[in-house]
């Protein structure tokens, strides 16, 4: 029951934050902030009863009600590990991104929160959906209220980028419908029920050619969303045109609800085809990392910039996804979290300075640590998780990544390490850019506000956490990884796996 | 006492926090007290350390937490004592103390004052958990720290865009050889499980043949890391640029610590190297072939600090030249001498700059020697000590022992003698020249007063160690100490000498000394009695003395090869060509959607002749088929 509520909630908040605009527009703000940091608590409150509990269950909650019976689809929602993580990740980026938006928007200010919860909870659904009509219902409700975030709220080139997002997404979006649909009938056709559930579609007995047909439709849509190289090209211009806080949502969480994708559906549902696909994807991947670390290094834009550092970074999930191990799969999951959190720290970075000088052109910065030391360090710290400092959570994300890479490819992760270079280079050139040298032009910045730093301050502090002491997430996951590389046993009552073999280390992969 | 280990290196990250968080709000003599109090601290801790490890000598292991333990790896943040390790941590924390001493006096003025303590702190900490960590990966995680404290460092007057560049170029590069050690990292990881150091070497051990192709591959990878780091060939370009920063920084970092952070790493994966006798005469040709070009390239140096720098890089090929013939603890014994005289030297240098308001050209100084007596006379000391001047120097004994070694040694052979000695001279000339030229002679520059006592108090503690260290560890043929190489004996293999050559050993070491002093007169000759011949004989030969100047091109070949073609095609490539294809698309949608809409033109003539021509075509199309 607390499943729906949780997406219920958000939308209540989203109706309630645009009709109380009419009685005061920053009434508005509060309610958005007030209901995420509530959502905010529940995932905490849930994640804490986990590790406390332990449970019988991979399975934390379900919610299970029919919905439109006659074509099999119900209101299934069902919790897991790797989805809390992603619960959480999203209500604690959710309550950075309203923060960060506290002064930027003063136009439409109700419509704007309206948006902001609604793409949340669209996520939030997407998170925890096990019925695949509701999975792409939500994967639509994703899509719009952020199209308006960027059409509405974004910068100059701001219509441009906004249908270059929603066509992309759109289209790689029917084609996922086509693979859920024919996946509905081939399934019927085998067995004689018709059904849009997760659970049952498991383990679809289909030939090899039509394995891939259906694989190759989800596949679109997530390596659209993740993104991964040739079909980028909308997120450069989504990201640099969308709205602080719309920036901090596609990067930190929409790119991973491709990566959740992935790993739930394409790996589960199509073991056969994603396997015969790994090296396609693991190539995908590495072209993606130094493709993206490349054109990150020419950008003059500052968020352009960080924008193709993400293109560059989510090659490693794809990377990690097809190297068919747990360690690989660790690494991505690490990867999912730790890039939202540090790339939605450098977009929150490039949003204070852009309210503060009005321009995200690089070659006009320099200088600025004089006059804003305390955004110069947080600058820093974010500058080297992208380039994977040890010590911080990025760098355990790649690393793991790459060492299960290495069992299935040494070459491609050859290649993947060489980006680790190149991203030195881009990395070291923003805080170059921005807070170090000389200042060309005089502008007068005042350092970061009160409450800037409650923003950032927390985000620092996780990805810290995250680089010494990461094992509270690899725990919430385990059992969901193992589950994905054998993906018959998954059910929607598995019980938990003994966690002995996994504490002790030194056993080999099970593959 | 050896629970205290942890306090080690998290004393100074403490200290790091504190100045980070509340380096504004502190006073200068505050955050004096937190830098060099934490340090200081650190070192008290090393030496109650050390005494009990003294009297018992067993490696001790301290587990702080599981880093990650996931299916089928998992990795500690956990700390292994041992000798090697020891030495280490003996060097890191008192020639850092002495160095966080002598920078209240050098940074007094400089606005950034906590900032740079800060940084040092942090450095300290991250260079102590490099040589404490128990596995690669902690190890690695040092590696990198240090890695980002020398860029920070290097840069830390960020206003000058080519401190930026220096800073950034000594990251970048270094990343290079850290992607290799990554790679290493991987293999090893494959072929054992695990990445705990002490495991691995056991594994390794009982696993592998001699010459083994994965070792062999391994320590290759390894080594790539270590040329990195510790500024080898090729990657040794990083290093004479990052004079950039100030000169603690110069001193701590890029001489006595951070730079033979890859002898540490060869020295503690010895067994991989000896297992990999491939990889490891590789290691002696690298540290051969730098030492030489090194000190050609410190022979013509106009500035004090780039000499120190490139001098810096030879001396560390004379341990590596070690480690390549298995004379480890030779390598360890000259990495402790080294960082004593080197930081002394970089101090001093750094004092005369100071105190010539930045004035880096040594051609430009000249007869200090009467006006800065205590910087003159511990600067000759250190100077007589990387030159190796015999039996007084500590530097002579730690020389002595490679060049022996390089000989004598069981892997040893003629050649690598041969550069060893030849780079003996050149080193005792460069050192001798920066002597000469800045402290003799006639003034150039006007100079006040001599430095204060917080920076002329550690030069005399360097000097007296770059004295008497030596004497731990003496040659049998002249008294025969071996307190040092005793020391490390647990932990490192000692080396056998070639029988043949066992008695000759007085011999080599008269011819030494006797190359030491004679590179001293012709530096004497050059730069004391016929001031002018230099320059004729570099009017002379201006290719050769551009090439070694320029540190044998090696900037320009990377700058053709690797940098601007990366930025030539990041720079062409920067509107995305993958975007332009869909542009195209879209450009075509809209052609066709202009066609389409000339299509209806309104004229009645245009539409009758339309219907006239698809009644035709379906006629034909209907006909034919």
């Amino acid at each position: 029951m607390m499943l729906p509520l949780l997406i219920v909630w958000l939308m209540a908040g989203g109706i309630i934050a645009w009709l109380i605009e009419k009685v005061n527009a920053s009434l508005s703000k509060w309610i958005a902030f007030l209901a995420l940091a509530a959502a905010f608590g529940m995932t905490l409150a849930w994640w804490m009863q986990m590790n406390t509990s332990g449970g019988l269950n991979v399975w934390l909650m379900q919610y299970d009600i029919p919905w439109i019976p006659d074509f099999g689809i119900h209101f299934h929602l069902a919790l897991d590990g790797l989805s809390l993580l992603m619960l959480t990740l999203t209500m604690f980026l959710g309550l950075a991104a309203v923060l960060t938006s506290w002064h930027e928007i003063q136009y439409r200010v109700g419509f704007f929160y309206f948006n902001i919860l609604w793409v949340l909870a669209g996520i939030t659904g997407v998170f925890l959906t096990m019925d695949l009509f509701l999975f792409y219902f939500f994967w639509e409700v994703m899509l719009i209220p952020m199209f308006f975030l960027i059409i509405i709220w974004g910068h100059e080139n701001r219509r441009y980028a906004a249908y270059k997002f929603f066509i992309f997404t759109q289209a790689s979006g029917l084609l996922m419908l086509l693979a859920i649909v024919g996946l509905y009938f081939v399934h019927g056709i085998a067995s004689g029920t018709y059904t849009f559930d997760y659970f049952q579609l498991l383990n679809t007995h289909f030939s090899p050619q039509t394995g891939r047909l259906l694989m190759l439709g989800f596949l679109a849509a997530f390596i659209v969303k993740l993104p991964v190289v040739p079909f980028h090209s909308w997120l450069p211009d989504a990201h640099s045109e969308a709205p602080t806080a719309g920036s901090v949502i596609l990067a930190g969480l929409l790119l991973k609800t491709g990566a959740y994708g992935l790993i739930r559906f394409v790996i589960p549902l199509f073991p056969a085809a994603a396997a015969e696909f790994a090296p396609w994807g693991m190539a995908l991947g590495v072209l993606g990392i130094l493709y993206g670390a490349v054109l990150a290094f020419a950008q003059t834009d500052l968020k352009r910039l960080v924008a193709y550092t993400s293109v560059s970074h989510m090659g490693f999930v794809m990377l990690g996804v097809f190297a068919f191990n747990a360690l690989a799969l660790q690494g991505v999951v690490m990867q999912m979290i730790t890039h939202g959190i540090s790339t939605g720290a450098l977009f929150i970075l490039a949003g204070s300075l852009y309210e503060r000088i009005h321009t995200r052109d690089i070659n006009r910065m320099g200088g600025f640590w004089t006059q804003v030391p305390f955004m110069g360090t947080i600058g820093m710290v974010f500058a080297m998780a992208s380039l994977g400092l040890p010590g911080l959570g990025n760098f355990v994300a790649e690393f793991l990544t790459l060492l299960g890479a290495w069992k299935a490819t040494h070459i491609l992760t050859i290649l993947a390490t060489i980006g680790l270079v190149a991203a030195t280079a881009y990395s070291l050139r923003i805080v170059q850019k921005v807070f170090l040298g000389r200042s060309e032009q005089k502008f007068t910045l005042p350092d970061l506000s009160f409450r800037e730093k409650m923003i950032l301050v927390p985000l620092v502090v996780v990805i810290v956490w995250l680089g010494v002491y990461p094992q509270p997430v690899m725990n919430t996951v385990k059992e969901v990884i193992t589950l994905t590389l054998n993906p018959t046993d998954i059910k929607p009552t598995t019980p938990q796996i003994s966690d002995k073999d996994i504490q002790k280390g030194g056993t080999h992969d099970r593959k | 006492m050896k629970e205290l280990l942890w306090l080690i290196p998290a004393l100074p990250l403490a200290g790091a926090l504190i100045l980070i968080l509340a380096g504004d709000k502190l006073s200068r003599a505050q955050a004096g007290w937190v830098g060099c109090g934490s340090v200081g601290l650190s070192a008290i801790i090393t030496l109650l350390i050390g005494f009990e490890f003294l009297s018992s000598p067993h490696p001790y292991d301290q587990l702080l937490w599981s880093w990650m333990a996931v299916e089928g790896f998992h990795t500690e943040f956990a700390f292994h004592l041992d000798a090697l390790s020891m030495v280490f941590l003996f060097v890191i924390t008192f020639v850092g103390t002495l160095i966080h001493i002598y920078s209240t006096g050098f940074m007094a003025d400089d606005d950034g004052f906590a900032r740079f303590f800060a940084y040092l702190n942090l450095f300290v900490c991250a260079m102590l958990i490099l040589v404490l960590a128990d596995n690669l990966l902690l190890m690695y995680l040092g590696w990198e720290g240090v890695g980002l404290c020398s860029y920070l460092l290097i840069g830390f007057w960020y206003q000058e865009e080519k401190n930026g560049y220096a800073a950034r170029k000594a990251f970048i590069v270094t990343r290079v050889g850290d992607t290799s050690m990554a790679i290493g990292l991987f293999m090893l990881f494959q072929a054992f499980g695990t990445l705990n150091i002490q495991e691995l070497m056991t594994h390794a051990s009982q696993t592998w043949q001699v010459g083994a192709h994965a070792a062999v591959v391994i320590a290759f990878l390894l080594l790539g890391g270590a040329v990195g780091k510790s500024a080898q060939l090729p990657l040794q370009t990083w290093l004479p640029d990052a004079m950039a920063g100030p000169s603690p920084v110069s001193a701590l970092i890029h001489a006595a610590t951070m730079v033979t952070a890859g002898v540490y790493l060869i020295t503690r994966t010895h067994v991989i190297f000896e297992l990999a006798p491939d990889a490891q005469m590789a290691v002696g040709i690298v540290g051969a072939v730098t030492l030489l070009l090194a000190g050609c390239s410190a022979l013509t140096q106009y500035d004090l600090k780039r000499v120190l720098a490139y001098s810096t890089i030879s001396q560390i090929g004379y341990m590596f030249l070690a480690l390549g013939i298995g004379a480890w603890s030779a390598g360890i014994f000259h990495f402790m001498i080294h960082a004593f005289f080197k930081a002394l030297l970089f101090l001093g240098a750094g004092a005369v700059i100071m105190l010539l308001h930045h004035e880096h050209d040594m051609f430009k100084m000249g007869g200090l020697r009467k006006k800065l007596p205590v910087i003159y006379w511990t600067f000759l000391i250190g100077s007589a000590s990387l030159a190796a001047i015999p039996f007084v120097t500590a530097g002579f004994y730690s020389k002595d022992q490679i060049l022996w070694l390089a000989l004598a040694g069981e892997k040893g052979n003629p050649v690598f003698y041969a550069a060893a000695l030849g780079g003996a001279f050149i080193t005792s000339v460069y050192t001798f020249r920066m002597v000469f030229v800045t402290f003799f002679g006639h003034e150039h520059t006007h100079v006040g007063h001599d430095a204060g006592r917080s920076m002329t108090v550690p030069l005399i503690v360097l000097a007296v160690l770059s004295t008497i260290a030596g004497f731990i560890e003496l040659p049998h043929t002249f008294g025969h100490v071996t307190l040092f190489s005793d020391f490390l004996n647990p932990v490192l293999p000692t080396v056998a000498l070639k029988p043949e050559l066992e008695h000759l050993e007085v011999l080599f070491q008269a011819i030494a000394a006797v190359v030491a002093l004679s590179g001293v007169y012709i530096a004497y000759f050059f730069y004391v009695k016929q001031p002018d011949l230099p320059t004729v004989i570099k009017k002379a030969v201006p290719g050769l003395h551009h090439i070694w100047f320029t540190g044998w091109g090696f900037d320009a070949l990377y700058n053709t090869l690797l940098v601007r073609p990366f930025v030539f095609l990041s720079t062409l490539n920067k509107n995305d060509v993958v975007d332009k294809v869909y542009g195209g698309m879209v450009t075509f949608t809209q052609y066709c959607n202009g066609v389409l809409v000339r299509t209806q033109s309104g004229m009645m003539r245009w539409y009758v002749m339309g219907i006239v021509i698809g009644a035709i075509l379906m006629l034909t199309l209907g006909l034919m088929l």
